[in-house]
């Protein structure tokens, strides 16, 4: 179990975005097999200019925009990952990526067992999910708890500048399909990279605070927010353990029924809609393997059940907030 | 770019033909291999184009008897596509397909006793029994599959292309599709993508006039797939699907200008299924006098008669070549009827690759 290292001399700040872009450099310049391919990456330099410069210095073979049809280039990728390149995809957002949805369910995911472990399809896809940036319906959706339904694919959702720095690395040797989630509210975030941190490990989640009141189970663009309720808590006289699931798929049950037993409660943050959510899934993997641990019913603080609205104020009232969290979390420990 | 030439009327059509007749031994070796004469380049298209024929009427009996279950796809009528166009590629070059791919792989090369074992779901077939009829698999081979969703096979071939062209290899990969398709966004994505990156991409269309139980007319409203497939930008050529030598000197034609370096092409196969599109399928939006009228046309009896008139057939060559084929099946049947069952113990194996596999 990794957990949050405090700021060393060895650390050094820098952005959630230029983490990503280092990460890419260096998987581009270790591996001659890796391209990154999607829309708007070369000479724009990404729309979130995660790509930024990297056309000047790898060119257009590598650097590849791809015109704007997601079914076409993601299938393309997977192909080419058939054909023994190691293909990084980026798809804009997640709502765009329903367009891809065929390729990445019945071809990508499906691939290696249907030919009976013949084919894997060593395909890395990126793409940005996520609200709070007044983008609309269409632009902020977080469906990356459906693609964590998925049999045969890694999901990942890294929240911290280390894990932005480092996921691509290890998603790359993974020979499985790897999708990893970039919350659009976190390119901006500044973090301190730590530089004795050179690989991470894609197969446990993180405690990123530590705490023995209450387990805050979450992911991605909420840590922040769980991180700030703690926070307050902690002014309440309130021990929360933060914990960061950076695998969505498959999920690390060991780490999170250990916060159970030193715990005793959950409270599970989800950007996503609670019907059918990742945050139903843990809830009921506590109750299936950690119920005579509980003390409280497990709690949950996710998205309002609407398209995500754009005014401001019903956009932020849609999403979990840090205050919502500590009332979810009162409520748990009173 | 590239020649953005097209060749999508008939003319080409014609040219291809001729030149298909041209091409093959004017007479077959003669000689003698178990009461055969020596394989000659026409005896072999032939023996194929049967294996498959065969194979598939086998399949019915089975289906029949609950042997083998599942969607089964016939594609007989079809075979001189599969057969054709298989033989202008190597070894070397990759082959994607569709789920009614029982030809292409035959003619492909996978062995037919993998198949047989595949249909039956057992341990020794070709996708260990995960895939069945629709999902046959040989990466050996470079055949990937096997893709049960309509067009959705297209944008995987253009990255197969594109690993190769990225690597500057010569490798071809080829992708069959049938006319559904290409109502499909992904065609006409991939056809973009191949187009604008000048990929190494053969684009096989098996016109075979019905999307299911839906007419080209009626599902189209431009039925000339030729013309808007070259509308991309490249050379695209209609062949005719029952007649094997035509379609084998087009796709080598295509397949060598492919290999130069001068992108994607495009090929429809004007074909017809004898059979229903599947075996579910009661095939009421037929008429049977348009079957009949295509049966007319079935590519072995085209190419048994013009080695006829040439010598290099009678009727007791074709007896012997059909006994060598089904006994062929026979023992493929025998070795799925032995074959071991894939162990339900083994049911969460390749969902993710094996311990000690990296990318």
């Amino acid at each position: 179990m990794s957990t949050l290292k405090a700021p060393t001399g060895t650390s050094r700040p820098t952005t959630y975005r230029e983490a990503l872009r280092e990460g890419l450099r260096e998987a581009l310049l270790q591996d001659e097999r890796v391209f990154l391919m999607g829309e708007d990456v070369g000479r724009y330099g990404g729309c979130f200019g995660v790509s930024l410069g990297l056309l000047e210095e790898f060119g257009p073979d590598r650097i590849r925009d791809t015109p704007l049809s997601e079914s076409g280039f993601v299938g393309a990728g997977i192909g080419a990952a058939l054909g023994g390149m190691r293909p990084v995809v980026e798809i804009m957002t997640v709502n765009f990526s329903l367009l891809a949805l065929d390729q990445i369910l019945n071809n990508a995911a499906t691939l290696l067992h249907m030919s009976g472990g013949q084919l894997s399809v060593p395909v890395v896809i990126r793409m940005t999910t996520g609200a709070g940036r007044q983008l609309g319906a269409q632009h902020s959706h977080s469906l990356e708890g459906w693609y964590a339904h998925i049999p045969g694919i890694r999901v990942l959702a890294p929240a911290t500048v280390d894990d932005a720095r480092h996921m691509l690395a290890a998603a790359l040797a993974d020979p499985d399909p790897v999708l990893i989630f970039e919350h659009g509210g976190l390119y901006n975030a500044e973090g301190s990279l730590d530089e004795t941190v050179d690989a991470v490990d894609l197969d446990t989640a993180a405690v990123r605070r530590s705490g023995t009141d209450v387990a805050v189970i979450t992911y991605g663009g909420s840590l922040p927010k769980a991180l700030a309720a703690a926070e307050t808590l902690a002014g309440e006289g309130i021990s929360a353990e933060v914990v960061d699931l950076r695998t969505l798929r498959p999920l690390d049950d060991a780490t999170l029924m250990a916060c159970i037993a030193r715990t005793h409660r959950a409270v599970i943050v989800d950007e996503a809609w609670r019907s059918g959510s990742l945050a139903a899934e843990i809830s009921s993997r506590i109750t299936e393997q950690a119920f005579y641990e509980l003390d409280a019913p497990v709690q949950r603080v996710c998205s309002a059940e609407v398209p995500i609205p754009y005014a401001r104020q019903l956009e932020e009232a849609a999403l979990p907030q840090p205050a919502t969290i500590v009332d979810a979390v009162r409520r748990t420990v009173s | 770019m590239s020649s953005t030439t097209s060749h999508h009327e008939g003319k080409a059509r014609a040219t291809a033909r001729k030149s298909g007749r041209k091409k093959g031994p004017a007479t077959a070796a003669r000689g003698t291999r178990g009461g055969l004469p020596a394989p000659g380049h026409h005896l072999s298209l032939l023996r194929r184009m049967l294996a498959i024929r065969r194979f598939e009427e086998r399949c019915v009996e089975l289906y029949s008897g609950a042997k083998i279950r599942g969607f089964v796809h016939l594609c007989i009528g079809e075979e001189a596509v599969a057969v054709g166009v298989n033989q202008a590629l190597r070894e070397t070059d990759a082959v994607v397909s569709t789920y009614r791919e029982h030809g292409h792989a035959l003619a492909r090369g996978v062995p037919a006793d993998a198949v047989m074992a595949e249909m039956y779901g057992r341990a020794t077939g070709c996708s260990r029994g995960r895939g069945g009829s629709m999902h046959l698999f040989d990466a050996a081979r470079r055949f990937y599959g096997g893709n049960a969703i309509v067009a959705g096979g297209l944008p995987l071939a253009a990255g197969l292309a594109l690993a190769d062209r990225m690597r500057g290899s010569t490798r071809v990969t080829c992708c069959f599709f049938g006319d559904g398709a290409f109502a499909e966004g992904e065609f006409h994505e991939t056809a973009n993508l191949a187009a604008l990156w000048q990929l190494p991409l053969l684009l096989v269309c098996e016109n075979n006039l019905y999307a299911m139980g839906t007419s080209l007319a009626r599902e189209h409203a431009q039925t000339n797939l030729a013309m808007r497939a070259a509308s991309y930008g490249m050379p695209a050529w209609t062949v005719d699907g029952m007649d094997v030598l035509a379609v084998e000197a087009a796709a080598l034609r295509a397949t060598e200008s492919v290999r130069a370096g001068n992108g994607p092409h495009f090929l429809e196969a004007q074909t017809y299924r004898f059979r229903a599109h599947s075996m579910y399928d009661p095939d009421r939006y037929r008429a049977k006098s348009e079957i009949e009228e295509w049966k007319g046309r079935d590519p072995l009896k085209g190419l048994a008669e013009l080695m006829s008139s040439e010598g290099q057939l009678d009727d007791r060559v074709m007896e012997e070549l059909d006994k060598e084929v089904l006994a062929e099946i026979d023992e493929a049947v025998r070795g799925a009827e032995e074959a071991p069952l894939e162990p339900v113990s083994d049911l969460l194996r390749f969902v993710t690759s094996e311990p000690g596999s990296t990318a």
